[in-house]
């Protein structure tokens, strides 16, 4: 998986729920990343935020970074 | 088996509440008021002869044989202009009506060659049952005066022929073209004896206006225009009623057989989504299912390299099973998956994504959709609950005003567009938005009251600017939002549109169409009365294509435009079963009803019927599987009919990511651009082999039935139930009809769908369960599938594709009527006559800048590839924007097309490519080795020499 296109496709999600405010942006980008992306495509974009993360939009990143977390969370219970 | 024999009633079914009860022949009859009595006596059974009449036109009264005597009336009126009356009396035989028909008849028949016995209509000829009919048995005239019998022939058209000499001047052909095709292509040149019919100025069918529906062909009562296929073959024998593989419409036909060859496509008179007509493609364009280039035996090769080397169809099975499992052994289980065709039938796409969740234990499964209309599922189930379109095809009927956007109903979806003309030319007021004049913007009688030309790339602006207007100016259906809709999401909507920054002027410089028009055409929308939007790809095919989708539903809600007939939000499906494709499961996140993976509660009505375990992870999706072949971690997969190498975008991207996987397996009729790249190839069966259901885009299921065995021996389903047992999963269906009641016991909007109710209902449309036992023509009528509609916030983002010095234009792409997708059906028939290749419109001012002249090959270059074509300068498309169409592949327009996509579906960006044209000698060099390596991939070993 390109990071690259992956960053690309993140940062349109993000855009697209950007005006809900910070909160709610960043819970509905994870949402959508959760329902319709890959396990793969998730796994590569965590990797590559964990590689410094180049070109994510801010709310993409959190989003992201909840993702993360929601796996750890899940691994761990 | 027998032939269908639809009743002719002569004139049109009246609709009015009030009935009328008269006397015909000493048999009392009630009708509608309004009816003609020609009709009338048709319904009490009694024929009353008729030559100028169907019931497909209105009454012209022009052929004098259809007279009755009306009891205290003069005369002896036509029965088909004469409506009825309360307490008429009438009588439609008697000794002066007999000896007038006998007159009128003996006139035609004077002027007609007797060469009954070998004529093309024998056996379905009107005026020889009228002769018939009348008691005709002699012709006092003979030949010898002025008559029309060397009147020439016009076989310029690949699918009819005019025979001039065997026209009886009815005008049924004129009206059919007027009034059902709304094309006006033909008129009756001259006066009296010297009257014809004419093709446009008195050109050939080929050269006219012509669109080849055929509505003048069956509603010719002669021999006069007739199917060559007929000509060539003869009367058929029996038929029977099917669904057309086409587009989105779905129109039903009779296949009209003798033996398993069939004779000809005749539009179905009870067929809901056409109603008796038909376009070029399906009533004529069904020639490829018997096209030598069908390759009709599997057939395998180790290397895409290689030859191909048939084999039976057991071997193929084992090889593909084998290869599967040996990857997913190699790779992991989610390293292959499939891909479902919209171009078949529910229940064959329900096998595949069945096989996909349940043999391959993934959800890596898509569909076609993905490239056309996966925002409309995201967008519409998001604000309204429900992923597809609010009405039924007949809505239009009660429209008051109608809204086009990125549509090219009279290109993409013919049938329908008759109807829209119709209602047009009844007063109904248009606008269309489209970066091209399109057809509907100025055909004969209509004309679009607002035609707004926004560049490309740009509809979320225009749709939301179309807001603004209705809620600062005060047009918003207050009570409808209050009472069907969310407050909240209302609220923050309302508050988002009203932002002077999305007003028209703002939005101005962006979408390139003036403010005031934009005013104009919301007010118009807004207050007009019923106003319905129709919406194609031109929607939903850019990276805010959801966006828009979602925008096109704000705005229904926003002024009360849904749930009644007349009115709502209207998908055009590109294919013939796109809905259906997306309600049967196709899509990775999705099981079949729309219901998502991670639904536990959905996926244990599955786990139970299949008796395995499924993943609650969404699956790849097409674009993302063939980046996945490319970082290795998916190598292989089962396409069934669907040509990705030449629908898809960014071909260069494709090819790489096929060529890097180690099993693809193509179930095709041909072995199209996708088998250049394949190991197996399996052969498919067209519609006119096998069973099933097709689901249009108005949410009907009609049957689509076998007229012919499969002729490759297997039909698709079959062939995915192979595979299926090969790799271990229990799949024994004996007819689809049983996969039908799993596909009912499973999914909530296809409960009450059984092939015995659509034996007795004919076609029926989704929800039909318990709660809408006939189906449900008009969705959203008392409250949204999801509870109360939900506004979505529409902010424009421009894409990223953008033109600058190096790619000035921007590239728009479309189909055009006589071609069908990536054309492997149409371009294997006469449709090509009209459009043999790809071309690309360019605006005058921008080929001259350019020194290109009409019909010169240009280059057409953009930052993913280039191709070369030829140019076709129009004032059709606005200048800085270019259009063709992707239906050649030796053009391979999407080689030129990006990875751009929908922000929420990944649905590609194709109506937005920046672009350089310039002038070019010829084929690209890409085009050559594109053409030898295809050449070379379809070799086929010749096992007879080994």
């Amino acid at each position: 998986m390109s990071p690259d296109h992956l960053v690309s496709m993140a940062n349109q999600i993000a855009r697209f729920f950007a005006h809900r405010g910070e909160t709610r942006a960043v819970a509905e980008i994870a949402d959508h990343l959760q329902k319709f992306w890959d396990p793969r495509m998730r796994r590569a974009i965590g990797s590559h935020l964990a590689a410094g993360g180049a070109g994510l939009d801010p709310l993409a990143r959190k989003a992201v970074e909840t993702l993360i977390q929601d796996v750890r969370h899940s691994e761990n219970t | 088996m027998a032939l269908i024999e639809e009743i002719d009633y002569g004139t049109p079914a009246a609709d009015a509440a009030r009935s009328v009860t008269l006397s015909i022949d000493g048999f009392p009859v009630a009708v509608p008021e309004g009816t003609s009595i020609m009709r009338a006596a048709m319904e009490a059974g009694v024929q009353i002869p008729k030559l100028c009449a169907t019931d497909m036109l209105d009454a012209f009264g022009s052929c004098r044989l259809c007279l009755v005597e009306i009891e205290g009336r003069n005369g002896t009126p036509a029965s088909c202009t004469t409506p009825v009356a309360e307490g008429l009396v009438v009588h439609t035989q008697t000794s002066r009506l007999k000896q007038l028909r006998r007159g009128v008849m003996e006139l035609y028949i004077s002027d007609h060659p007797l060469d009954c016995l070998t004529c093309a209509a024998n056996g379905d000829c009107e005026l020889q049952d009228m002769a018939g009919a009348v008691g005709l048995r002699e012709v006092r005239y003979g030949f010898a005066g002025e008559n029309h019998l060397d009147a020439a022939k016009d076989e310029s058209n690949p699918y009819f022929t005019f025979d001039a000499a065997k026209c009886i001047v009815c005008s049924r052909c004129v009206r059919a073209c007027e009034e059902v095709q709304g094309t006006f292509a033909l008129t009756i040149e001259g006066r009296g004896f010297a009257s014809k019919v004419s093709p446009s100025a008195g050109e050939a069918f080929l050269d006219s206006e012509c669109v080849s529906c055929g509505a003048c062909v069956q509603a010719c009562p002669t021999a006069t225009l007739m199917e060559k296929s007929v000509i060539e073959i003869g009367q058929p024998e029996h038929s029977v009623v099917t669904t057309c593989a086409y587009c989105g419409v779905g129109c039903s036909f009779k296949a009209e057989m003798r033996g398993d060859e069939v004779v000809r496509m005749v539009p179905y008179k009870d067929g809901k989504a056409n109603h008796g007509h038909s376009c070029v493609k399906g009533r004529f364009a069904w020639g490829y299912a018997t096209h030598p280039d069908r390759v009709l035996t599997p057939m395998l090769r180790a290397r895409i390299t290689d030859p191909w080397r048939p084999v039976s169809w057991a071997e193929a099975i084992a090889h593909v099973a084998s290869e599967f499992r040996r990857i997913q052994t190699e790779h992991g289980k989610d390293a292959i998956g499939g891909i479902t065709s919209s171009r078949c039938t529910n229940e064959e796409t329900y096998l595949v994504q069945k096989l996909v969740r349940a043999g391959f234990g993934n959800n890596n499964v898509d569909t076609c959709a993905r490239v056309c209309h996966s925002p409309t599922g995201y967008g519409l189930k998001t604000t309204f609950g429900t992923s597809a379109g609010t009405q039924d095809f007949d809505s239009v009927d009660h429209a008051d005003v109608i809204l086009v956007i990125g549509a090219n109903p009279t290109d993409g979806h013919p049938v329908f567009a008759s109807r829209m003309k119709r209602r047009l030319r009844e007063g109904a007021r248009l606008i269309v938005i489209d970066p091209r004049r399109i057809d509907l913007v100025h055909t004969p009688h209509v004309a679009a009251e607002h035609h707004l030309p926004l560049r490309p790339g740009t509809n979320v602006a225009m749709l939301t600017a179309l807001a603004h207007v209705i809620v600062t100016e005060g047009l918003v259906n207050e009570a409808f939002v209050a009472e069907r809709c969310d407050a909240e999401s209302f609220a923050e909507w309302r508050a988002f549109v009203a932002d002077a920054g999305n007003s028209p002027e703002a939005m101005a410089p962006v979408t390139g169409v003036p403010a005031e028009a934009v005013r104009q055409a919301a007010r118009l929308y807004a207050t007009g009365g019923n106003a319905a939007i129709y919406y194609g790809l031109g929607v939903t095919e850019h990276s805010q294509g959801t966006t828009a989708v979602m925008a096109i539903a704000n705005l229904a809600m926003a002024t009360g435009n849904i749930g009644r007939p007349g009115v709502g939000v209207n998908p055009l499906r590109g294919q013939n079963n796109v809905q259906g494709s997306c309600d049967m499961g196709s899509f990775p996140h999705e099981l079949p009803d729309y219901r998502h993976i991670s639904d536990a509660a959905a996926r244990a009505i599955y786990e139970q019927e299949w008796g395995v375990r499924l993943e609650a992870e969404p699956g790849l999706r097409i674009p993302n599987m063939i980046d996945a072949a490319l970082d290795g971690s998916f190598r292989g997969l089962y396409i069934q009919g669907e040509d990705i190498v030449q629908s898809d975008p960014n071909t260069h991207h494709m090819v790489a990511g096929l060529s890097a996987m180690e099993c693809v397996v193509v179930h095709d009729l041909f072995l199209n651009e996708t088998a250049n790249y394949a190991h197996v190839f399996l052969p498919g069966s067209s519609f006119l082999e096998k069973d099933g259901t097709f689901t249009n885009a108005e949410r009907r299921i009609g049957r689509v039935r076998k007229v012919m065995a499969p002729r490759a021996g297997l039909a698709d389903w079959e062939a995915t139930q192979a595979i299926a047992r090969a790799m271990g999963l229990a799949m024994n269906y004996a007819h689809p009809s049983e996969i039908m009641d799993e596909i009912a016991r499973t999914t909530p909007s296809f409960a009450g769908v059984t092939y015995a109710r659509l034996e007795e209902l004919g076609s029926v449309q989704w929800p039909c369960n318990e709660a809408a036992p006939t189906g449900t023509p008009t969705m959203h009528i008392e409250r949204f599938a999801r509870g109360r509609g939900q506004f979505i916030i529409t902010e424009y983002v421009p894409t990223e594709e953008r033109t600058g010095p190096r790619f000035p234009l921007l590239l728009t792409t479309g189909r055009i009527l006589s071609q069908y997708n990536v054309g492997a059906q149409t371009r294997r028939t006469a449709n090509s006559t009209w459009h043999a290749e790809d071309r690309l419109e360019i605006h005058p001012h921008d080929a001259e800048e350019r020194g290109v002249r009409d019909g010169d090959w240009v280059r057409l270059a953009s930052r993913a590839g280039e191709t070369s074509l030829r140019a076709r300068i129009t004032d059709r498309v606005a200048p800085g924007v270019v259009y063709t169409t992707f239906h050649h592949p030796d053009t391979q327009a999407n080689v030129v097309t990006t990875e751009h996509s929908d922000w929420a579906t990944n649905c590609p960006e194709y109506k937005v490519t920046a672009v350089q044209v310039s002038r070019s000698n010829g084929p690209s060099a890409w085009q050559e080795d594109y053409r030898r390596h295809a050449e070379a991939s379809r070799r086929v070993a010749n096992l007879a020499a080994e």
